[in-house]
């Protein structure tokens, strides 16, 4: 499925096994958080990075002590309609300090996309837009009341700029 | 009143701008029905029983001239030659077409209006007392703060898609008339020293699973309430239930929860917000907003009005609406009036374009340009001097608006039911009109007093039957409208959900059954002061039941 990153289209080099029993085969697999918390406590997988993809369920307060190694968190919206993953990804971003990438993978269309950025989402893996249109959904407000991961001003900030 | 700066002007042009682009991907077939259905409902736009019906965004009820006349012209010219005010203090236009909403939307842009929010799971209009600013019950003005709460509100990046819809009523006065209680949060304004802050109400709600609110916090002082609502609503969008849209409201998570566990959730949340996290709301923000909103400049008046005086002993038609439509104001001299949108055998809430161009003028000339929609369905001035009010008065009968109903029993909260809504089991304006047919005579009215009732077509509970002194729920038995008659519910500050009298009524035993009611209500109370509402709770619900069903 199609990769958009940072705002390009990107190649994939990671898997996803959502199968709890199979076997991890490749270099950059995401697992559930479950099976990624056993694999850690174990260390048993040395040759394989392993980055975790979360269930709307999921408590992203878990990934905690791993945060400062992982570079792929895959958030799932099995259905559009369900947003926990918008607070998921704003929990990792701004409250635990996540810094790696954070894709939005599942249900994912067009007119979700900037509330995902916003949200702290880099990366969209989606059948449902093109890079032209992404990049299109991403400027649609110039401007934003709420301050959120994106780190944008608020609009109630940029009323009153400091004079300092 | 609020003006939009260059910001929110810019986002609701931008908002039109993506929703235009949404309809015709909608229309050439790119965006599936599906997954235009929440981007729809979150402009507002439904798909009803005939057509597409258009919800616009009032917040707080707040209009002014400019904006009710171009409500005017698109009832107009889009829609039917009127529109349907509603309890969420909004108005609907029902017969509009898709392919105009993006035009409708960008006149509506024009006069710093939108639809934006109006429907889907997200945060909906905010609401509030439809006195603010006027009544001498206050401690301060709520509508600065219900501004705030807007905008914090509008396009939330987390919150756009929660389990189920939500919504926000905020008051300043210690007669709740905004239904705190009965709303997902109810913020009441509170003074402690010289701060400011909000005692939280959470998880009320009707529907089909009615329940009053539980208060999970005393005072939020203002600088920290955004703050406060953004852990309330991550608590809700985490663990709100999404696996029945029945069980999705978050008066669900705070029964199932417990309310201490509940506000246990909310206290972590709210505390683990770091630095970064928090809206930190600049104080000159707070000034500026607050700031829209100073008290209109009304010149010393006598506080009996001997014009006004003169002219009731004349006109016994303005003497009966002077005694039933108007609300004291903190300024001597002064009245808030309520125009009825309840005419006897009318539709509740309904207006036509030349009675709403009526009432910009009449705002204009008369009342400081402020006009508010209450969430009872009808038109308050609350700015209005009282030796304007025979001129007033006799402007508003030359329009069909001089209904003298407030608060009686005539003026009722009813939903658009079978007629309209392709959720609704039963008629209710029938229902409506047949009772108001039956208490027609307005001294007989006056007589009865203070009696509120609510009528919805069905258990989604539109025309707040739960909160009716009287509530009258439709129901499908079998293919015929049967009504079930519930007593003593109320939405104030004694918030109460009305308990089920009994088996339900087929459509036209209903008006003889109301009025056995109210007969059984003015045979028992002490003295004519006392409400049926307080008859009720003093004398408990049999006799009145008896009275219903009196008829076997």
């Amino acid at each position: 499925m199609p990769l958009i990153k940072d705002g390009r289209e990107s190649d994939n080099i990671w898997s996803n096994l959502d199968d709890e029993r199979q076997d991890i085969a490749g270099s950059h697999v995401t697992v559930s958080l479950a099976r990624f918390l056993r694999h850690k406590a174990e260390h048993d997988l040395p040759n394989v990075t392993l980055g975790v993809r979360l269930a709307p369920e999921d408590d992203p307060a878990l990934l905690r002590p791993f945060l400062d190694d992982l570079i792929l968190i895959e958030v799932s919206f099995p259905k559009y309609t369900d947003g926990r993953g918008y607070s998921q990804a704003q929990l990792l971003r701004r409250r635990y300090g996540y810094r790696g990438e954070l894709r939005a993978v599942g249900h994912v269309l067009r007119d979700q996309i900037l509330y995902m950025n916003r949200s702290g989402f880099d990366a969209f893996e989606t059948s449902r837009a093109d890079l032209s249109q992404v990049l299109a959904a991403l400027t649609e407000h110039s401007a934003y009341y709420q301050p959120a991961a994106d780190r944008a001003p608020s609009i109630f900030a940029r009323r009153h700029p400091r004079s300092d | 009143m609020y003006r939009y700066d260059e910001f929110d002007a810019a986002l609701v042009r931008e908002r039109v701008a993506q929703f235009r682009g949404q309809v015709t991907r909608r229309l050439d077939g790119t965006l599936l029905e599906d997954e235009f259905k929440p981007l729809r409902l979150q402009n507002g736009v439904y798909l009803q029983l005939h057509a597409y019906m258009l919800r616009v965004a009032i917040p707080y009820g707040q209009l002014d001239p400019a904006k009710i006349r171009r409500l005017a012209d698109i009832a107009e010219r889009y829609d039917r030659g009127y529109g349907h005010f509603t309890t969420r203090q909004n108005i609907q236009f029902n017969w509009v077409s898709l392919k105009d909403i993006p035009d409708i939307l960008d006149t509506l842009a024009d006069v710093e209006m939108h639809a934006i929010q109006t429907s889907g799971n997200c945060i909906r209009n905010v609401t509030s007392d439809h006195f603010a600013g006027a009544t001498a019950d206050e401690i301060m003005d709520p509508r600065p703060w219900c501004e705030l709460i807007r905008q914090w509100s509008t396009f939330h990046p987390e919150f756009a898609f929660l389990p189920r819809k939500f919504k926000i009523a905020v008051t300043a006065a210690d007669h709740d008339r905004a239904a705190i209680r009965v709303h997902d949060i109810g913020l009441h304004m509170r003074r402690r020293g010289n701060e400011i802050g909000f005692e939280v109400h959470v998880g009320g709600g009707q529907g089909r699973t009615p329940i009053i609110a539980t208060q999970i916090a005393n005072f939020i002082p203002e600088s920290q309430i955004l703050d406060y609502l953004e852990a309330v609503m991550r608590v809700y969008n985490r663990f709100g239930r999404r696996d029945n849209k029945y069980k999705a409201r978050i008066k669900i998570l705070v029964s199932e929860a417990g309310p201490d566990a509940f506000r246990q959730l909310v206290d972590a949340e709210f505390a683990a917000q770091g630095p970064t996290e928090t809206l930190a709301l600049p104080q000159a923000e707070i000034d500026r907003v607050e700031a829209y909103f100073r008290a209109p400049y009304l010149p010393a008046r006598t506080s009996a009005s001997a014009a006004l005086a003169l002219a009731r002993t004349a006109d016994p038609g303005l003497d009966q609406w002077a005694r039933t439509n108007l609300h004291p104001h903190k300024q001597a001299g002064y009245t808030s009036l309520t125009i009825s949108l309840k005419p006897v055998g009318g539709l509740a809430g309904d207006a036509t374009s030349a009675q709403m161009r009526a009432i910009a003028d009449l705002a204009e000339q008369f009342g400081q340009d402020d006009i508010r929609v209450t969430h009872t369905q009808n038109i308050v001035l609350p700015h209005i001097a009282e030796d304007d009010l025979p001129a007033l008065y006799s402007r508003l009968v030359e329009v069909g608006l001089a209904t003298a109903n407030e608060g009686l029993i005539t003026d009722m909260i009813v939903c658009p039911g079978l007629d309209y809504c392709n959720l609704a089991n039963a008629r209710s304006i029938p229902v409506g009109q047949d009772i108001q047919n039956a208490f027609a005579d307005p001294a007989e009215q006056e007589d009865i007093g203070r009696l509120h009732i609510n009528i919805s077509g069905c258990i989604n509970a539109c025309g707040h039957h739960h909160v009716g002194h009287i509530g009258i729920l439709g129901v499908d038995r079998k293919g015929e409208e049967f009504y079930q008659i519930s007593l003593g519910g109320r939405a104030d500050e004694k918030a109460a959900i009305g308990e089920i009298a009994g088996r339900a009524l087929p459509h036209e035993e209903v008006p003889g059954a109301i009025r056995r009611l109210v007969a059984t209500y003015r045979a028992l109370r002490t003295h004519p002061e006392e409400s049926f509402i307080e008859t009720l709770d003093r004398i408990g619900h049999d006799p009145f039941k008896e009275a219903i069903y009196a008829a076997d």
